[in-house]
């Protein structure tokens, strides 16, 4: 047959191209170290799909995002009807908005599972230190990311939530007032906010997101996956010098994790075609009305990702004379996570071999969080308050005292070979 | 691992039980609209230029994008709801002038473009459902979701007039307080109590629309979607199967 005939000679001018670019540029080499011949442990369960399925995320907010930006104004006057232009007089404007708002929401979940998989499995131990630290600045890169983004549609919550978290800089004594001036370029959050806002949204830390995602993953390839064991796939080689446990990522972890994101995305597209505003976690009723800076909404939230921060910076009182405190405790919350590959002190690093006290320890750290995030979102009243006390103490209590209590915890010995 | 999964959902399901603004004490009602149905969401249009557009603007919302998704031809659009703006592509602005409404009413009529999404439908549906008589106000009338609104009852003549109805409860500090627990007919409209549920509920409907035009579209498409991603996530478990077959556990 024609095309029987005709496909080697295709095959054979295709692989004249790729020696000659393989000559000027290590297309072949890339592929092979990070995809190929990347040999990751062949027992990842559920918990390791997130960090493709955030690659993901991150690329659609990218496509969408560049996409909003061609009919979005960054301006106090018109940024609010540009968004309802993009909504109704844009082709396919309305989907585009909702997978980019979506898309933000889903980004916290997928990152917020990832880190818990981590503590979940030791992955942030020796030697991978520096693989978590690229991690939490991803982290902290996406919140600075996020809160910008939430102030671009100019809505009234857009608004008063941007200004509610801008003057938090204000509690700082002597440099706190000029700070939020400098920060605000104004004397209260104005069409100068807006513009410069912008510029960090859609230019300044997208970048620093893709440079961190590509530190992350350079360090993740350098060590190697860890799995749900937390042992080193490394240790154990075969003749050819292959690990025992481990397989190519290309093509068994690239059919795997399309099966996950199918799964995502049957999920996330329930909630762009179905409940975009998820009852106002994602999208808030507040900001379906312009920013308005005479009328105050009923009860000022940050949107739910923040909210345990929120809650922990809520729960601290005001004591000699400052409310800085508050401030303080919620970014020392985030500080900790830096330090957490040297918090924990256990000889072991997966959940499966560790004792009871890190197995309750870890759980009760992980409803503590979400019942903080609850209490963020709920007006400053009993028994929130009281809970976002217990719940900012048992956050501090969980790192601060992780080298304690994983050093005594009893455990298992560690297999040599991964299990299932 | 299915544990997990639960727990999972749980959480994502329990999500949206978390939060809905407003409260005023005054229960909401069930506005009972369907941006699916198209009749009703005609009879809104033609309610909202009748009673409401005379003061309000639904700026973001075009008379050429009603007349496609309500399924008006243009002759059709121009005799029935055209009475503000020329132009078919015109947004469907008031032609009352904002210096003189705020001579009348001490306000700016609020745009209606998104009050559905602002406030929800079971706001916008209860408030107009619940003005009564209220010889205090300016207006006459009073509104017992939105105390001391500067609305007038625009729909008195199709409603009648309602009068409020007090409870007395005797509070901690043993002094009694008056209470408006619900209202009642006082005199008749041209509509009976069932007629004028239906128009309120067809209007309240159209703004819903207003307030996102893709709604409808949205829903039908992502079924579509849904169905396709599903059939896809079949096809990815058997291929990935198939792939590692070869892995040994």
């Amino acid at each position: 047959m024609a095309a029987n005939e005709s496909a080697p000679a295709a095959t054979g001018r295709l692989a004249a191209l790729g020696a000659w670019i393989d000559a000027r540029f290590p297309m072949t080499k890339l592929w092979n170290e990070h995809v190929a011949e990347y040999y990751a442990p062949k027992n990842f369960n559920f918990w390791y799909y997130f960090g493709s399925i955030a690659l993901f995320v991150l690329v659609l907010q990218i496509f969408t995002g560049i996409f909003l930006t061609m009919s979005y104004k960054p301006s106090a006057a018109e940024a609010f009807g540009s968004v309802e232009y993009i909504m109704r007089d844009v082709e396919w404007g309305w989907l585009i908005r909702y997978l980019h708002s979506t898309g933000a929401s889903a980004f916290f979940i997928v990152v917020y599972l990832h880190m818990f998989r981590a503590l979940l499995y030791g992955s942030h131990r020796q030697p991978r230190e520096l693989l978590w630290i690229f991690g939490v600045l991803i982290y902290l890169a996406l919140m600075a990311e996020a809160f910008m983004g939430y102030l671009l549609p100019w809505g009234n919550m857009s608004y008063w939530g941007a200004q509610v978290i801008v003057s938090l800089f204000g509690a700082f004594p002597w440099f706190g007032g000029a700070l939020v001036e400098w920060i605000r370029g104004d004397y209260f959050i104005s069409d100068i906010t807006l513009n410069r806002f912008f510029a960090l949204h859609v230019v300044a830390l997208p970048l620093a997101l893709i440079f961190l995602v590509v530190a992350h993953i350079l360090a993740l390839h350098e060590v190697g996956s860890s799995n749900p064991d937390g042992i080193e796939i490394k240790k154990m080689k075969g003749p050819d010098g292959i690990p025992l446990d481990g397989i190519p990522f290309h093509p068994y972890y690239t059919v795997k994790d399309i099966y996950g994101l199918g799964m995502f995305l049957i999920l996330f597209c329930a909630v762009v075609f179905f409940a975009p505003e998820l009852g106002g976690l994602f999208l808030e009723a507040a900001n379906f009305e312009p920013a308005n800076p005479l009328l105050t909404p009923e009860h000022i939230a940050p949107v739910w990702y923040f909210t345990p921060f929120y809650a922990m910076l809520r729960a601290v009182p005001a004591f000699a004379g400052t409310q800085v405190w508050g401030v303080l405790v919620m970014f020392a919350a985030i500080l900790l996570l830096f330090f957490v590959p040297w918090l924990d002190r256990a000889p072991v690093r997966s959940i499966r071999y560790r004792g009871p006290i890190y197995k309750v320890t870890l759980m009760l750290f992980a409803a503590t969080f979400i019942m903080l995030g609850y209490c963020g979102m709920k007006p400053a009243v009993q028994p929130f308050k009281a809970l976002s006390v217990v719940g900012t103490v048992y956050y501090f209590a969980f790192f601060l005292l992780m080298p304690w209590f994983t050093r005594i915890d009893s455990h298992k010995p560690e297999p040599s070979r991964v299990r299932p | 691992m299915t544990r997990v999964r639960g727990l999972l959902c749980i959480v994502v399901l329990a999500w949206p039980l978390a939060a809905h603004p407003m409260t005023s004490g005054y229960p909401l009602q069930d506005a009972g609209t369907d941006v699916g149905n198209l009749a009703s969401l005609q009879r809104g249009a033609r309610n909202f230029v009748n009673y409401c557009l005379g003061c309000h603007s639904a700026r973001y919302m075009r008379y050429s994008q009603v007349a496609d998704d309500l399924a008006l031809t243009e002759t059709e659009l121009r005799e029935n709801l055209m009475f503000t703006g020329t132009r078919v592509f015109d947004a469907m602005l008031t032609s009352m002038p904002p210096e003189q409404a705020r001579k009348w009413f001490g306000n700016t009529p609020p745009d209606l473009s998104l009050i559905a999404r602002s406030r929800g439908v079971d706001y916008v549906y209860t408030f107009l459902k619940s003005f009564y008589a209220d010889p205090s106000r300016p207006t006459g009338v009073n509104n017992a979701l939105l105390a001391n609104t500067v609305m007038p009852h625009v729909l008195a003549g199709l409603q009648g007039v309602q009068r409020p109805r007090y409870e007395t409860t005797t509070g901690n500090d043993g002094k009694s307080h008056e209470h408006l627990v619900g209202l009642e007919a006082r005199t008749a409209g041209d509509m009976s109590a069932a007629e004028f549920e239906g128009f309120v509920r067809d209007t309240v409907n159209f703004l819903e629309y207003v307030s996102e035009p893709a709604k409808a579209q949205r829903r039908s498409l992502g079924v579509w979607v849904i169905l396709y991603l599903m059939m896809f996530v079949a096809f990815a478990y058997f291929l990935k199967k198939e792939y590692w077959k070869d892995v040994k556990s």
